[in-house]
């Protein structure tokens, strides 16, 4: 019953924002935001890892078919519940910045997309997954097609239209598995687990979910929607596109592509990696020459979600862990950044490297705060960055040494683009852009002190999370090894 | 049953009222009518099959079904159509009265179980088709597109003609169930090469009602010809007849020679889908795209009918409601639209007619673009279940590859339709706020309430056929 609460309240929220005006549409959504948070932690507190899955709920859809409107939680869900619920109000929080015009649609929407995203990290009905899948496209294309910048109609336009293309991919795979059920057939994700598929028919689906998901994350060479979607957006979208809808892509790879095709892992994995690593140093390498800073954290976003794939496709029990606890890592760090070359653009309305220079001069605070939250993306020690690298990488490591290696680069690449990015904005000469640049407001440290603490708190003490997560992703992996 | 006889004498009635000097009467006595014959067809709901006119016509469920998305479709067009107040030259009694016969047509084909039944559906629905398109006597375009649909048609008609009389020479039957005794027992190995012709011909005849490729070619033209509110009519109620009759003669008949027809079926229906989705792209004309719009939803359909699966007939039922309401709620936002907007005291019916709509008319906005989405097959909507009832009765054949040329087309179908919520949401234009008719917006809202609602709950039928 948890779960439904949990999905239905974002949308509850975001019906009172927008019915409740102009004036009072962010303070509501904020509120709306926090209760999210507060009943995604109590159902943490009351959360018992060794216990499957929990506090679900199931009604009927199409009965006669076997189709439900069922979720539930598990240590993997609940990670990334707990990450949507806690970066959707600091997404809010961080939108006070700026006066979005409509401001009531602006702020449902998010909560409508917040809402989604838990029914995707909560279903436990293949359809019902898919449903959500696509719903969170609808808010999140409107939030860039209103609100982005002078591009955005051609650019959300491709967005759009590549994503929905991969998912309809999986679609055809999912009603393909259902039939495959015994008996009067189920679609219920655990059911897809027990199919013994031929090898063959394993590549199709491996492929179509594949697909669907490389899209959504995105991996090379399916990523050429992203830096432009992600320039073009809002930063409130762009920040629920880069933190957690492409955690949707992962998240999918861990529910479905390797407990139910198993033999096509077998087969093509090794590709998929290869494509991963691939993406890994091509994204890295464009984002080193990058001198818009939202192009240049699109970039490191989409080189830091290969890493996490790559994690997966070892299909170990570090890579699995590495890339949950990444994923946390990753939404809570891009977050931070993407808001700060937001303060520094609302401020000097320059988001270009060289027009930029010497802003620390006039902000301890905020120069402070970008530097945590870059040390966590460079996978310092004792960073929420480190602990998900480490493990990934090593995974990589253990499935081909060579790949490996060249992943391992991301490390050195990785530093290279973030200091670029920090001292070619913060150091040096103060540009003519940033005359009379003031520190940070109360509320931008709001959105900005409680990111520093996870980044800590992960960094220092994982096993909060890690421990969450670990019943259920060995579970998943003997489905694989069986 | 009751709707057919309702409906002949309300058509007579409507005829006569038109003598009288007020017209407002006539368009609240249509939907009056038109309640009536609801009732009617759902009075006879779980009596189980019953047959008619010596066998000639079965009710059912199925039948029923059909007949109230045809009715709640109508009854919904009446409502937008305004009366036809603002064109001196029209006959509203004429064109009510032509609208109440021509259903009688379609419930005919609903409920065939004998070719003649099915002939004489298909003509009673097609010559009022041809006279309502033409209805706008003064525009050449409409003139031209009677004249095309009634050339085309009579073509088809032939053909249909042609394809029983060879059905009947097969097997000695307009029977549908003789029909298939004949088909199910023949001996194996053995071809009957004249009840394949036959079914081939028929088929052709049936396929061009419904603007199947490659007997699409005049469905651009008449769309776009004939007055809005009867292109509305031509392409929900008569689709969903045609295609209840077509699931009646392929179901009924057919079922013993699936192998010979089902890969012409399925051969007919990807290029139906190539041609509806790639002709839509490059429409300027909202309209006309709606027109190869209506052509590709003719290609999902046929899907059903390639599969012809358990799933299959209750695919069919829910695309055709869908796809009917969506369709309604377009065309009557584009009426609104393209009236206040016009070129050259002609109604623009191009996209950029919509352009900057959501800023002063949100709730049009609104309905056309849930319309647009359902239509496109997006979630919560109605039309992804009618595109899901549509795969999953393929998959259940095992057929998966014409399922994924289906996906592909609608990734295409999503290009066309989002031109339109971008012109409404995202350009800048001087569309001033529209003054709708309070009944006219209830409609609409009603239609588009409809839409999420089976988008949220598809099972609500499920138990019901």
């Amino acid at each position: 019953m948890l779960t439904l609460l949990l999905i239905l309240l974002p949308i509850a929220a975001g019906i009172l924002t927008l019915l409740s005006g102009e004036r009072l549409a962010k303070q509501v959504a904020l509120v709306g935001g926090l209760a999210s948070l507060g009943l995604a932690v109590a159902v943490w507190l009351q959360f018992d890892p060794a216990a499957g899955t929990q506090f679900g709920f199931k009604y009927a859809w199409l009965a006669n078919a076997g189709i439900s409107f069922a979720a539930g939680i598990d240590g993997i869900s609940l990670v990334l519940v707990l990450l949507t619920t806690f970066l959707t109000p600091l997404i809010i929080l961080s939108a006070f910045n700026h006066t979005y015009k409509n401001a009531a649609s602006f702020y449902s929407l998010i909560l409508f997309m917040e809402a989604a995203l838990i029914g995707v990290f909560t279903a436990t009905d293949a359809f019902l997954f898919y449903l959500f899948f696509e719903a969170a496209l609808i808010p999140v294309y409107f939030l860039a097609a209103v609100w982005g910048g002078e591009n955005r109609l051609k650019v959300t336009f491709k967005f759009f239209i590549y994503t929905i293309f991969g998912s309809l991919f999986m679609l055809v795979a999912l009603v393909y598995l259902y039939y495959q059920t015994p008996g009067t057939h189920s679609s219920e994700i655990t059911a897809f687990y027990q199919l013994q598929l031929a090898p063959a028919v394993q590549g199709f689906i491996f492929w179509a979910f594949f697909i669907a998901f490389a899209i959504k994350m995105p991996l090379f060479p399916f990523h050429t929607w992203q830096p432009d979607t992600y320039t073009e957006s809002p930063t409130p979208a762009t920040m629920l596109l880069s933190g957690i809808m492409l955690k949707m892509g992962v998240y999918g790879l861990i529910r479905f592509l390797l407990p139910i095709v198993p033999a096509g892992m077998e087969s093509w994995g090794l590709f998929a990696m290869i494509l991963s690593v691939i993406g890994i140093i091509y994204g890295s390498i464009i984002a080193i020459q990058q001198s818009d800073m939202k192009r240049l954290i699109a970039y490191s976003s989409f080189a830091h979600v290969g890493l996490m794939a790559a994690g997966v496709f070892s299909s170990s029990v570090n890579g699995l862990q590495g890339a949950l606890i990444q994923m946390l890592a990753h939404g809570i760090n891009v977050i931070g950044l993407f808001f700060i070359v937001d303060i520094i653009y609302s401020r000097t309305k320059t988001r270009y490297l060289d027009q930029l220079g010497g802003i620390t001069q006039s902000t301890p605070h905020l120069s402070m705060y970008f530097m945590v939250l870059l040390l966590g993306s460079v996978a310092l020690p004792l960073t929420n960055g480190f602990v998900g690298e480490f493990l990934l990488l090593s995974s990589v490591f253990q499935y081909d040494g060579i790949l490996g290696a060249v992943a391992g680069l991301t490390i050195i690449l990785g530093s290279v683009y973030m200091l670029r990015l920090f001292q070619k904005s913060m150091f040096g000469p103060k540009s003519k852009w940033v005359e009379g640049f003031q520190d940070l407001t109360a509320s931008e440290r709001a959105v900005l002190l409680p990111l520093v603490i996870m980044v800590f708190w992960i960094g220092i003490y994982p096993n909060t999370f890690l421990k969450l997560t670990e019943p259920a992703v060995s579970q998943l992996l003997q489905l694989v090894n069986n | 049953m009751y709707p057919i006889i309702l409906l002949s004498f309300f058509g007579v009635v409507t005829l006569f009222l038109g003598f009288s000097k007020s017209k407002n009467i006539l368009l609240p006595a249509t939907l009056f009518f038109l309640l009536i014959a609801l009732a009617g067809n759902f009075a006879e709901w779980n009596k189980g099959p019953i047959l008619y006119f010596y066998d000639m016509l079965r009710v059912d469920n199925v039948t029923l079904a059909f007949n109230g998305i045809i009715l709640l479709s109508t009854f919904m067009i009446v409502a937008i159509s305004g009366g036809f107040q603002d064109n001196a030259d029209s006959e509203p009694a004429e064109y009510y009265a032509l609208m109440l016969f021509s259903l009688v047509g379609a419930f005919m084909m609903v409920g065939f179980q004998h070719l003649i039944m099915l002939f004489i559906g298909v003509e009673i629905l097609s010559v009022a088709m041809y006279v309502l398109t033409g209805s706008n006597k003064r525009n050449l375009r409409s003139n031209e597109a009677a004249l095309k649909y009634f050339l085309m048609g009579a073509f088809a008609t032939g053909f249909m003609l042609f394809g029983m009389t060879l059905l009947y020479g097969a097997t000695g039957s307009f029977k549908l169930e003789h029909i298939q005794g004949f088909a199910s027992n023949m001996p194996a190995g053995s071809q009957s090469y004249i009840l394949y012709a036959g079914l081939l011909l028929l088929l052709i005849g049936m396929l061009f009602k419904v603007s199947a490729a490659p007997f699409h070619f005049w469905t651009p033209d008449v769309y776009e010809g004939a007055p809005t509110i009867f292109t509305t009519f031509m392409s929900t109620v008569v689709k969903t007849a045609g295609f209840a009759a077509l699931y009646r003669l392929l179901s009924g008949s057919f079922t013993g020679i699936y192998g010979f027809w089902w890969i012409v079926v399925a051969a007919i229906a990807v290029l139906t889908l190539l041609v509806g989705n790639i002709g839509a792209t490059s429409q300027n004309s909202f309209k006309r795209m709606l027109a190869y719009s209506g052509i590709s939803h003719a290609g999902y359909l046929l899907i059903a009918l390639t599969a012809l699966s358990k799933p299959s007939q209750n695919a069919i039922i829910f695309y055709s409601l869908a796809y009917s309401l969506s369709t309604i709620c377009a065309f009557g936002v584009l009426m609104l639209v393209s009236k206040e907007k016009t070129i050259e005291g002609q109604p623009n019916e191009y996209y950029d007619a919509f352009n900057g709509l959501a800023k002063q008319n949100p709730l049009l906005a609104f309905v056309l673009t849930v319309s647009m989405l359902s239509l496109a097959g997006i979630p919560l909507t109605a039309g992804f279940w009618g595109k899901f009832f549509i795969f999953t009765s393929a998959a259940e054949r095992g057929i998966i590859w014409i399922t994924v040329i289906a996906v592909l087309m609608s990734t295409v179908g999503i290009y066309y339709y989002f031109r339109v919520i971008i012109s409404s949401y995202l350009k800048e234009g001087d569309l001033m706020k529209i003054r709708v008719a309070p009944f006219y917006q209830a409609i609409l809202v009603l239609a588009t309430f409809l839409t999420i609602l089976f988008g949220l709950a598809p099972g609500i039928f499920e138990n019901l056929i």
